[in-house]
């Protein structure tokens, strides 16, 4: 399964990409996160993006020699944590489309 | 200011395969403008299914010529789109829609498209894991597919500037005056003259419209959609149900993707989830695929429909108004009919060719009054 070189930097853990992909997506074309985000998947696994978003901003702020704060975080998504369908099953039904 | 042969507004999967095809066609000095980036409006957010079992013939004829375009386009691109022809299986849950759906079957075969008219017990066959309680029948078409949406736009916008065409990102249009022959459209990067100008801005396109004086009877509605995290795959055909309200699939990598419609979903451009989808949708999918109980949603997000009055989409020119074409209200079938639409219309802006869809889809159809409805939709 796993054709990553022995040393390679994983950068996104949940969707298993490395430094190296990253710098390969920014090179194509994508420069921001939520670009980098649809093109790779980087950010769209378990964890969200907690631990991936700020690495990848890092490495565009380094390659496109843009300051780290002019960088957008992407959209955050509901639910904050992965819940089981059966969880949200116990939840009361409500007559509302409000939020 | 800069010069162009024609601009697209939108930059979606509308407007960057209608950048490629008009550039294939040989018209290059072409730019797109885009408000945010590629993807960000309705395609990005969208399901991805690709769908032949329509209800009316000219949807049928269009959706199996749209068909063969996705099967072909990595290729075509160069660029792998995730194409799966996986199929579509369409449950039916009330005796009406059970009539409507004998009627579809009998004309898409008809008109060649291959389909199956399963009984509930037969669905198993096509899906073991589907729970067929309350199911009348199903149909169940093998060709059917779906693919990737960001992968597909970025495809063809990469396919488009390879041939010369320009496309500008967060870019919004401020304004579009008319001058002589030309539209001037104002952009923060520049001013922009054009002797044609195409409307592609999906959800947005009323607000394009209105900029030349044009009330488009289209109306954006917020959908909503989920994604479970990945499972191994076992789900090959897209399951949508028009009377159940509900449709999923399984993604390439693995994560189960669907959404269902909202009767009460007031009119408005609106992208925010609720937690009302969350719980609906997490009931329909409990029952139609019990085994997906333990799995676990780790996203939510919303998206435009710009729905037309008989929710079909308008493409074409508009009597009376010189170079401006559009190719709007998709009513949530944009990613699927996208890329066929735009070539048809890409031949009719360069050659001329007037086709049996430019006429079919027309803005002049609300005019004449001569609508039939699309029935087949969530």
């Amino acid at each position: 399964m796993n054709d990553k070189p022995k040393d390679a930097k994983i950068i996104c853990r949940c969707e298993d990409l490395t430094e190296d992909e990253i710098i390969k997506y920014i090179e194509q074309g994508y420069h921001t996160l939520e670009e980098i985000k649809r093109a790779s998947r980087a950010g769209m696994g378990h964890c969200q993006g907690r631990t991936c978003q700020r690495l990848i901003a890092q490495i565009i702020s380094k390659k496109l020699g843009i300051p780290l704060e002019n960088i957008k975080p992407p959209t955050a998504r509901p639910p904050v944590k992965p819940i089981p369908i059966k969880a949200i099953l116990n939840l009361k039904r409500k007559d509302t489309t409000q939020d | 200011m800069t010069t162009k042969d024609a601009v697209i507004i939108g930059g979606g999967i509308v407007g960057v395969s209608l950048l490629y095809y008009l550039a294939r066609n040989g018209m290059r000095n072409v730019l797109l403008i885009e408000r945010n980036y590629l993807g960000s409006g309705a395609t990005g957010r969208c399901g991805g299914g690709i769908r032949q079992q329509w209800s009316t013939e000219i949807n049928i004829k269009l959706a199996m010529l749209g068909r063969e375009i996705f099967a072909n386009l990595s290729d075509e691109l160069g660029h792998d789109i995730e194409w799966h022809s996986g199929g579509y299986l369409i449950p039916v849950y009330t005796e009406e829609f059970a009539q409507q759906a004998r009627k579809n079957i009998e004309l898409q075969r008809k008109l060649g498209l291959e389909v199956e008219l399963l009984k509930p017990e037969e669905i198993k066959s096509i899906v073991p894991q589907f729970n067929p309680a309350d199911v009348i029948l199903a149909t169940y078409c093998p060709t059917d597919g779906h693919a990737n949406p960001f992968k597909t736009v970025f495809a063809y916008a990469k396919a488009a500037q390879a041939l010369g065409t320009e496309i500008w990102e967060y870019c919004e249009v401020q304004s579009i005056n008319r001058k002589g022959t030309c539209y001037e459209i104002l952009t923060p990067h520049d001013t922009v003259a054009t002797p044609i100008l195409v409307n592609a801005a999906g959800g947005w396109a009323n607000i394009i419209a209105k900029m030349i004086g044009i009330e488009l009877p289209t109306t954006p509605y917020r959908h909503e959609i989920l994604v479970t995290e990945p499972v191994e795959h076992f789900l090959d055909p897209l399951i949508i149900s028009f009377d159940g309200d509900y449709y999923f699939r399984q993604e390439h990598n693995g994560g189960i993707v669907g959404g269902m419609g909202n009767p009460d979903e007031p009119p408005g451009i609106n992208h925010r989830s609720s937690l009302h989808f969350l719980i609906e949708f997490s009931h329909k999918l409990a029952k139609a695929m019990p085994i997906l109980r333990d799995v676990r949603i780790i996203r939510q997000w919303a998206g435009l429909y710009l729905m037309s009055p008989d929710s079909q989409h308008i493409m074409g020119d508009i009597n009376g108004i010189d170079g401006y074409y559009q190719i709007v209200g998709f009513s949530g079938h944009g990613f699927m009919l996208g890329p066929i639409s735009s070539k048809l219309l890409a031949d009719y802006i360069t050659d001329g060719k007037r086709s049996e869809f430019i006429d079919a889809f027309s803005y002049r159809r609300f005019e004449e009054g001569t609508i039939q409805k699309e029935v087949s939709v969530v």
